[in-house]
């Protein structure tokens, strides 16, 4: 329990599965063979493994792409975990030839794969996607209501209004900006975020300032990595003294920090860039 | 002591976690030198609002903490060591020196890390007897400079800061070169542009620091 309290204050690691019992840690070859293996609990880790040591062979990307397909490994409820790991792996992997089996998963009647390929696509950069994904906010803010039963909405919309807002897609702009005001505060947050990038207005930036007042601190945490996401550097101190753990303000700083370099010429160092850094140091 | 008594009388009768909170600030915000071990067992309660605020008086405190967060540290749970190292590192005596040394290199927790690793630069080296300092500020260099390798960006980014504080205050005249050209290599070579640009700077605030020390040399 203690430990448990303490490892709260850090960053969340990102879930990784177990370790499939009486196997030995993988090699990059090992775990592409594993891709194929009769074992569905190796062939689900092999994904998730590939994905975290960012193994972009070609061989690698080649064997998670057919695993978007893959028809083997199924939940209770009909879900697809392969392909949920494939499509997470393949965001990380920096390979174009991932975009077209993802806009297909963009199809699968699995929430969490859509969701997966809808942050991947987001992630790869590649603009191609953008007419599949606007497709998936059809009916607007009114269609995307919570499932009967489910934890999730019928769409990803949060997913995919991030990746249409890192993707650029300003065609977007009027479709996203209704769910600025979505009963979903996470939604809420993603669409303010994107708007942002897609207008560069300070008052979407401003917004989510205001949001790292919020009484919950898991939304103060969204709120954070989206600022972060977003290198809206105006929010620098409202980050340093926002009621949330170091680690996740410290990340949050780095996100402006690094926004605030690559828009000053030869990365040289602003004198905003200066402050944040004296920021982040109190944080350590 | 009345006082004491009726502020450590409330930390054991809180009944809820913000009261708990409360009842430490109270504590911490007396200043009380016979208050500071209540104020270390504030740290192992389970309650992270709680602890944040009993390091904050321990830090307040200052030296005279140092002792008694020493003498207790292995009894301490986990997350009470955690809390424990942070105001070590924070105080900044050098009596913590070992303590600071183990936990940069190996503690389990990112943030004891970063904090241990800061906090090994900022080392008050003065109030060691001259025979040791030396000694001392050369473990301090060997661990900045292995954790400045490190896998995380963020622990990286606390040795620039540590090597950056040893740096100025470094006895050993080699000790600044050897600080500047890894901060150097780090500026060119690290994998995250915000560890590069905290490198930058640091060097660069070296650099202006050596200079008036390198007229009077000559």
């Amino acid at each position: 329990m203690v430990e448990r309290l303490h490892l709260n204050s850090e960053l969340p690691m990102e879930r990784s599965p177990a370790m499939p019992e009486g196997t030995e840690p993988l090699t990059a070859e090992q775990a592409i063979a594993n891709l194929r293996h009769e074992d569905l609990s190796l062939r689900y880790y092999a994904a998730w493994w590939l994905g975290k040591y960012q193994v972009s062979a070609p061989a690698a990307v080649d064997a998670l792409i057919a695993a978007l397909a893959d028809d083997s490994d199924r939940t209770e409820l009909g879900g697809y975990p392969l392909r949920r790991n494939a499509a997470r792996a393949l965001g990380k992997l920096a390979d174009d030839r991932a975009v077209p089996g993802l806009i297909q998963c963009l199809d699968c009647d699995d929430f969490y794969v859509r969701e997966a390929a809808a942050q991947s696509l987001g992630m790869l950069g590649n603009a191609a996607c953008v007419p599949a994904l606007i497709r998936l906010l059809d009916g607007g803010v009114a269609a995307a209501q919570f499932v009967a039963g489910r934890p999730h909405l019928a769409q990803p919309c949060e997913a995919v209004i991030e990746a249409l807002g890192a993707l650029g897609a300003t065609a977007a702009i009027d479709l996203i900006r209704p769910f600025v005001d979505h009963p979903v505060a996470r939604v809420q947050y993603a669409a303010t975020r994107a708007m942002y990038q897609l207008t560069q207005e300070a008052k979407y930036g401003e917004r989510l300032v205001e949001a790292l007042n919020g009484t919950d601190v898991q939304l103060r945490r969204t709120a954070l990595s989206d600022l972060g996401a977003i290198g809206y550097v105006p929010a620098a101190e409202a980050i340093a003294t926002s009621a949330t753990e170091n680690s996740f303000k410290l990340f949050a700083l780095k996100g402006l920090l690094e926004h605030q370099l690559r828009s000053t010429p030869d990365q040289a160092l602003s004198d905003r860039a200066i402050e944040v850094m004296d920021l982040m140091d109190h944080l350590l | 002591m009345p006082e004491l008594q009726q502020l450590t009388t409330a930390i054991d009768q809180a009944t809820s976690p913000v009261e708990l909170i409360g009842a430490v600030r109270a504590l911490a915000a007396a200043k009380l030198e016979a208050g500071i071990p209540a104020l270390i067992k504030a740290l192992g309660y389970n309650n992270p609002g709680a602890a944040a605020v009993a390091v904050g008086g321990l830090v307040q405190l200052g030296d005279v903490a140092v002792a008694p967060l020493l003498e207790q540290l292995d009894g301490y749970n986990y997350g009470a060591r955690a809390y424990a190292i942070r105001a070590l590192a924070a105080i900044a005596h050098p009596c913590a020196l070992e303590v600071l040394l183990e936990a940069a290199a190996t503690d389990f927790a990112p943030s004891v890390r970063r904090a241990a690793t800061k906090g090994l630069g900022h080392l008050r080296w003065e109030e060691l007897p001259s025979d040791r300092q030396v000694h001392a500020q050369t473990q301090a260099l060997q661990v900045l400079l292995q954790v400045s390798e490190d896998l995380d960006w963020a622990i990286r980014y606390a040795a620039v800061v540590g090597l950056q504080a040893l740096g100025e205050s470094a006895i050993e005249p080699l000790t600044p070169q050897a600080i500047r050209d890894r901060l150097q290599t780090l500026a060119t070579t690290d994998p995250d542009l915000a560890t590069q640009a905290r490198a930058t700077l640091a060097r660069d605030r070296l650099n202006q620091n050596c200079s008036p020390q390198l007229s009077v040399c000559h």
